[in-house]
């Protein structure tokens, strides 16, 4: 199968999104499917071959906050141009309802369509108040994908359309075995932590007060801390006598995320809420590390109600301490932790979660033809 | 002068809402069309369903009582005549699919032909979804009394939404073979 994958954001910026198409494609392409993905790509660095830029995003404002995006004519025009020469079965576009590639893909192509929806936002006036517009373009995406069931309500909720939930992939593979970072977890155990320090929602502040408290009954348990953020001040929230038990690594590249899923004995995702999908769970998951996670809907659901990872109460540092205790004192627990994870992960490994999104595109080819997308000039 | 002028005027109004129109029109006509396209694969993804079943079961390989069941589940979706029929039957032949393999649990030995059902199943989930996604699509078009006051849908029926109970049989954990080996819950 043809498949061309738009995806509206800067290829070169990091991001949910880009992550998600770029391992689609890398999925699909192993399964022996041929891809394009059409993105805007702002410096002249060599792409793989299979990544075609659309020439540089423009920032704008949009949506409460400046975004870089790919919205006029000359990007409409070079959308037609890579749908002519894709000769593609199915285009695939993510996140429709973004004003750029996406959109102007719908807007441009003719045969078979699916979207995926990524965000969730129960109020996005953004979307609210083009509406109208949206529901225009959209009513040629033939099948919709929605990444969690908070993203699907979104769709459903401002565009009354329906969507198939297929979830965020993971490559197992990449996590499954990955050397412990020197000295970790250490004899007196250790608690590990990934995502954005300053942003509130991760809910670090909350494992740092819980640290406070179990730091001085465990002499000798150590915190490891990585993600972009400043360190001092996280290293602020934690009692003195207790900070230089606070390793703080940064920001740090995609080998040793899964090394330092591995250097601790408890990982912990304290997030709030807001969470649409819990990508850092499931790269935990296939890491094998015994997860604690706050209950949140979308967390229940990937720990399967708690058999694949300890769940606490949101923002409750103390349910968070006596929780870490008793896994922390409990090798044989971890264990069993450890293997229900990398059990229930599978669902969520790129190669059954492919699988899953060609079914979709089987679903929206029309029976026996060989539907070709086109870009006619009509509309 | 006047008068040129509100002749000019009155074609270019003309014209532009005769444009809006077949725009309009267009739009109605690829949406019919998306929906030919979501009923066809709705009706092929049923049809696979059953037919995978009906080897599942005359498989053997869970048992001739469940063979029974899923046979007699099949044969009853399709032989349903109308829409109603039908949608019960279908929804039947799930809840009927979903008892027999939970009880099979990871007993059921044949790998490919199970993984065949799931998938098969998987479909029919995905396809309801997209068709009456794409009804939707269709009542918001045509609630538009644009659309009613000028006959732009033609003499197309108002669609139906396709109602059954169509959630795929959970999968058990052996459908991802164990890395340590052994099935250890």
């Amino acid at each position: 199968m043809r498949v061309g994958l738009v995806c509206p954001y800067t290829w070169d910026v990091p991001g949910g999104v880009q992550q998600h198409v770029g391992d689609l494609a890398e999925a699909l392409m192993e399964l022996g499917h041929e891809v394009s993905v059409l993105a805007p790509c702002d410096s002249d660095t060599e792409l793989p071959a299979h990544i075609v830029s659309a020439g540089r995003a423009v920032p704008v404002p949009y949506n409460g906050s400046v975004a870089r995006l790919a919205f006029g004519l000359r990007a409409a025009n070079r959308v037609r141009r890579w749908i002519r020469e894709g000769a593609f079965d199915v285009l695939h576009v993510h996140e429709p309802a973004a004003p750029s590639l996406s959109l102007l893909a719908c807007w441009v192509a003719d045969g078979p369509i699916v979207a995926t929806c990524h965000t969730s936002n129960p109020r996005s006036r953004a979307m609210a108040a083009s509406a109208g517009m949206l529901k225009t373009a959209l009513e040629k995406v033939n099948g919709s994908i929605a990444v969690s069931e908070a993203a699907r309500k979104t769709l459903v909720e401002h565009l009354g359309g329906d969507a198939v939930l297929i979830p965020n992939g993971v490559w197992v593979r990449r996590y499954a075995d990955a050397e412990p970072l020197p000295g970790w977890p250490g004899p007196g155990g250790a608690i590990g932590f990934l995502g954005r320090m300053d942003e509130p929602r991760k809910g670090l502040a909350v494992l740092l007060e819980a640290f406070n408290d179990l730091g001085r009954r465990r002499p000798g348990l150590r915190l490891l801390l990585a993600g972009p953020g400043d360190a001092d001040e996280a290293r602020a929230r934690v009692a003195p006598d207790l900070r230089d038990r606070v390793t703080v690594l940064g920001r740090v590249s995609e080998a040793d995320k899964a090394r330092v899923y591995h250097s601790v004995d408890v990982f912990c995702a304290p997030n709030l809420g807001g969470e649409s999908f819990g990508i850092v769970l499931t790269e935990a998951m296939a890491s094998g590390a015994a997860v604690l996670a706050s209950d949140i809907p979308a967390f229940r659901h990937v720990l399967r109600d708690g058999a694949a990872g300890e769940l606490f109460t949101v923002a409750d540092a103390g349910s968070l301490a006596r929780r870490a205790a008793a896994l922390l004192d409990d090798p044989a627990r971890r264990q069993e932790l450890s293997r229900a994870a990398r059990r229930a992960v599978r669902a969520y490994d790129w190669p059954a979660v492919a699988a899953d999104v060609v079914r979709v595109y089987q679903t929206v080819l029309p029976a026996g033809v060989g539907g070709l997308v086109g870009a006619g000039t009509d509309r | 002068m006047t008068e040129v002028l509100a002749v000019v005027c009155t074609l270019l109004v003309v014209l532009a809402v005769s444009f809006y129109l077949s725009w309009r029109a267009s739009r109605l006509d690829r949406l019919h069309t998306r929906l030919e396209t979501a009923q066809a694969a709705l009706d092929a993804a049923l049809a696979r369903r059953g037919a995978v079943v009906g080897e599942l079961a005359a498989s053997g390989v869970l048992g001739p009582a469940a063979g029974v069941l899923l046979s007699d589940a099949a044969a009853r979706a399709r032989r349903a005549e109308d829409r109603a029929e039908r949608e019960v039957a279908e929804s039947n032949l799930s809840r009927v699919l979903r008892a027999v393999l939970a009880e099979a649990g990871d007993l059921a030995a044949d790998g490919d032909l199970l993984a065949e059902v799931h998938a098969a199943a998987r479909h029919v989930h995905i396809a309801r979804r997209f068709y009456n996604d794409t009804v939707t699509a269709v009542h918001t078009a045509r609630s538009s009394r644009l659309v009613g006051v000028l006959h732009l849908a033609g003499h197309a029926r108002l669609p139906a939404y396709f109602e059954m109970d169509d959630e795929p049989p959970g999968l058990p954990d052996p459908h991802w073979p164990d890395p340590e080996g052994g099935n250890d819950r």
